[in-house]
């Protein structure tokens, strides 16, 4: 912080002899500016040394500082893909690819933990002894163990403890359309026929009027005091409104059932290992600490507002839902943003057991191949930095949205 | 009570406290108020036990009753039993722990272990004896642990490629946690620094190295980081990751103290000031002793989620203990023991961490109270 200022220059003019460097050394203004010259001097001549020793060591190398690579065949193949891809696509298409299965496991990934999380963390809280202490083991167990080591552990049992296919076939499925195997878990994958616009129709229009109902719910709740089941509402007209639309216009829907050719199942929609286990490890690890956060969130409500919901006859449940998380959210939120970036930083590590994400397509094959460092290491942190600014972003929205309102 | 009146007489105040009733003490009471004390709780209980007989059996024989202790390969393990097989782990343990390193050589990194608890002690307790003059000994213990495990001057010496194990785990912790620790403080006072460029620049740097996982630092060491180095030049593998490790620790570290400097009330600051102090004699003298003080839990955490974080090396190819494990698990004598050999690290890393994270919470606890 501010540091006192010897007193000014011109009360010492009758001691007269200072130079006029050293005066402007000890005018605090003068002598931040000076300062600040002089560090940004610093970086600059740092970053102009090591970026003539790249020039220079790229020339040696006889390399080229270009992103024309991004166009050229990448010539490997990529286990899951979301959009379409083969190994004559470009490293443009391979990053891509790469890029979305990051986003993929950081979304999948994040749902599975923050729900998980929120259910340990309530559960740790439980008045129930024993299920508090069995909560209180598992996340110890989570946090204190890399996560890394939960990724190869989870992998290598989804490996060797899965049956393999053709036993899958006999004991582990269930009724026969989802199978669970070493080579990842099988599950029929709906095809949409000819009229199965109704469905999708159907269901638009039901979270449209789940929107509107709510919000009309809310108005008269505030009104005349009257709750609707809201909640309850919602959950038949979206699952309920589909359905009816399915049944009238006779069941538009196919099912692509995998089956055993040979060693494996065909067809389907398949889970594969790689993705199972980091999922799994990525949301296990996630939550615990989650769950603490939630914790420490739902504690530092005062017992006074349990006492007064409870007091006013609300019950234990909706008093927690009601009352207690909404005020706990101001809480938890901003450290579970930084927990939301962890888990999406800590997608990198699928380069361990083989699942393509970015940094195993980019900044992995993509680099062995084409020898462009530096291009390749560029779009990987790049990519990274992008993410975390988004989900920073959208966190700090929401965290604005929840907090208290001070009049 | 009708006995008691009927048999004996007592003064008033003299009668000796009967037995609270059966249903509010004792373990009938434990069991209702912690086990059953509504239909929620009941089932959950129910649930929980379910749960518990599912996992904890079968756990059971496999990894004890069924288990084999020690046995010269996989075979005679699987014709012995068929739980798990320790007997691998127990062979492989040494190895495991000091790496490559020469056997008759494998005192010293015992003693620099142990020489780091005595550089420790004065840091983290208050009342250590002679703490002052401790204190030199733990600013000099860096450099005595480099010679101690590197060599030279007497000692024979040994290569950073035989470095492997939990040696490097504790190596590269150790190493990013104490040298993170000035560059993080010095990040911190920029990052609260009045002028703006020293501000920006300090703020872009800590939040570029919180923006990108560990991993892709790596491979920045494994692979660029010699591009910006004078042409010719080069340096080992394990300097290299260690030189990023203190970067990636040094942001994080940053946050922590930038943590304890705004815990720190204006009216230190503004005393420091009006006592005449310069900037960095009133840091030196007045907040950051308080400051770094009330960071050291959040210090111990950072070192907790580093020492975890250690163990990603393995994916640039050094062989930490988990790098160890993992290439243990290609002997053909032994296949396929993945299992146990995770199972086993997963224990060593959960023990010291749940200890660490232990203390971290005994400090909260302490500072909580001396600060109310």
């Amino acid at each position: 912080m501010a540091s006192i200022d010897t007193p000014a220059p011109s009360a010492h003019s009758d001691s007269g002899q200072r130079n006029i460097l050293a005066r402007l050394w000890y005018n605090k203004e003068a002598r931040g500016v000076f300062l600040q010259i002089l560090t940004v001097a610093i970086l600059f001549s740092f970053i102009a040394y090591i970026t003539s020793n790249a020039i220079a060591n790229l020339e040696l190398l006889g390399k080229t500082f270009s992103f024309d690579f991004l166009n050229v065949p990448a010539n490997y193949d990529i286990g899951q893909t979301l959009i379409e891809y083969d190994s004559k696509s470009t490293h443009l298409r391979a990053g891509i690819v790469g890029m979305l299965n990051t986003l993929l496991i950081a979304v999948c990934g994040i749902i599975t933990a923050t729900a998980l999380g929120f259910i340990l963390g309530v559960l740790r809280l439980s008045p129930n002894w024993l299920v508090s202490k069995m909560v209180y083991c598992f996340i110890e167990y989570m946090r204190n163990v890399p996560v890394l080591l939960h990724i190869l552990l989870l992998h290598a049992s989804v490996v060797h403890l899965l049956p393999k296919p053709r036993e899958a076939q006999e004991w582990a499925n269930i009724a026969d359309s989802i199978f669970f195997t070493n080579r990842g878990v099988f599950s029929p994958m709906p095809l949409p026929q000819d009229g199965f616009g109704w469905v999708t129709g159907a269901f638009v229009a039901a979270v449209a009027g789940v929107f509107i109902f709510s919000r009309w719910a809310k108005a008269r709740q505030d009104a005349t005091g009257q709750h609707l089941p809201v909640f309850w509402i919602s959950l038949a007209a979206l699952f309920g409104l589909p359905l009816l639309a399915y049944l009238l216009t006779g069941a538009p829907l196919d099912w692509d059932t995998p089956a055993l050719k040979g060693f494996n199942f065909r067809g389907g929609f398949v889970i594969r290992p790689e993705f199972l286990a980091l999922w799994l490890a990525l949301s296990l690890y996630t939550s615990a600490f989650i769950a603490e956060i939630v914790r420490a969130g739902i504690m530092a409500i005062g017992r006074g507002q349990w006492e007064a919901s409870l007091a006013v006859g609300i019950s234990r449940g909706r008093t927690l839902n009601l009352v207690i998380i909404p005020q706990a959210m101001r809480v938890i939120v901003p450290p579970l943003t930084s927990q939301f970036l962890n888990l999406t930083k800590n997608s990198s590590l699928a380069i361990a057991i083989g699942y393509m994400d970015v940094v195993a397509t980019v900044g992995g094959i993509t680099l062995m191949q084409t020898g462009k460092e530096m291009e390749t290491m560029m779009i990987v942190i790049g990519f990274y930095l992008t993410v975390s600014l988004l989900i920073s972003s959208v966190m700090n929205w929401y965290n604005n949205r929840i907090k208290i309102v001070e009049r | 009570m009708s006995d008691a009146t009927t048999t004996q007489s007592y003064a008033p105040g003299t009668h000796p406290d009967m037995p609270p009733p059966l249903l509010s003490s004792g373990v009938i009471y434990w069991v209702r108020k912690n086990l059953l004390s509504s239909w929620t709780n009941a089932v959950l209980t129910i649930v929980a036990f379910w749960g518990l007989w599912v996992i904890l059996p079968p756990f059971y024989e496999w990894a004890f009753a069924d288990a084999v202790f020690t046995a010269v390969d996989r075979s005679e393990c699987q014709s012995l039993g068929d739980g798990a097989c320790w007997a691998f782990i127990d062979e492989r343990f040494k190895i495991f722990m000091y790496g490559f390193y020469p056997e008759p050589e494998r005192w010293r990194v015992v003693l620099a272990f142990l020489l780091l608890f005595v550089a420790l002690g004065p840091l983290l307790f208050d009342n250590f004896p002679y703490r002052g003059k401790a204190m030199l000994f733990s600013m000099a213990y860096p450099f005595i642990a480099a010679w101690l495990l590197l060599g030279g001057f007497g000692l024979t010496p040994v290569g950073t490629d035989e470095f492997a194990g939990m040696l490097l785990n504790v190596i590269i912790g150790v190493t990013g946690i104490a040298f993170s620790l000035p560059i993080g403080i010095v990040l911190a006072l920029g990052r609260a620094s009045q002028l703006p460029a020293v501000r920006i620049i300090c703020i872009t740097f800590i939040e570029f190295i919180r923006g990108v996982p560990l991993i892709t630092l790596l491979f920045l060491a494994s692979t660029m980081l010699s591009y910006f180095l004078p042409p010719g030049t080069s340096f080992d593998l394990l300097m290299r990751v260690l030189i990023m490790v203190t970067l990636f620790a040094s942001g994080y570290m940053a946050e922590v103290i930038r943590g304890g400097l705004q815990a720190i009330p204006r009216g230190q600051y503004e005393a420091a000031d009006s006592l005449g102090l310069k900037y960095w004699l009133s840091m030196r003298l007045v907040v950051l002793p308080q400051a770094l003080k009330i960071s050291i839990p959040g210090i111990v955490n950072t070192f907790i989620g580093l020492f975890k974080d250690t163990t990603l090396v393995i994916i640039i190819g050094l062989l930490d203990m988990l790098g160890m494990g993992r290439a243990s698990l290609a002997d053909a004598n032994w296949a396929g023991l993945a299992t146990e050999v995770y199972i086993s690290i997963a224990i060593f890393f959960f023990l010291f961490c749940f200890a660490m994270s232990r203390y971290s919470l005994y400090l909260e606890k302490k500072l909580e109270t001396g600060h109310q």
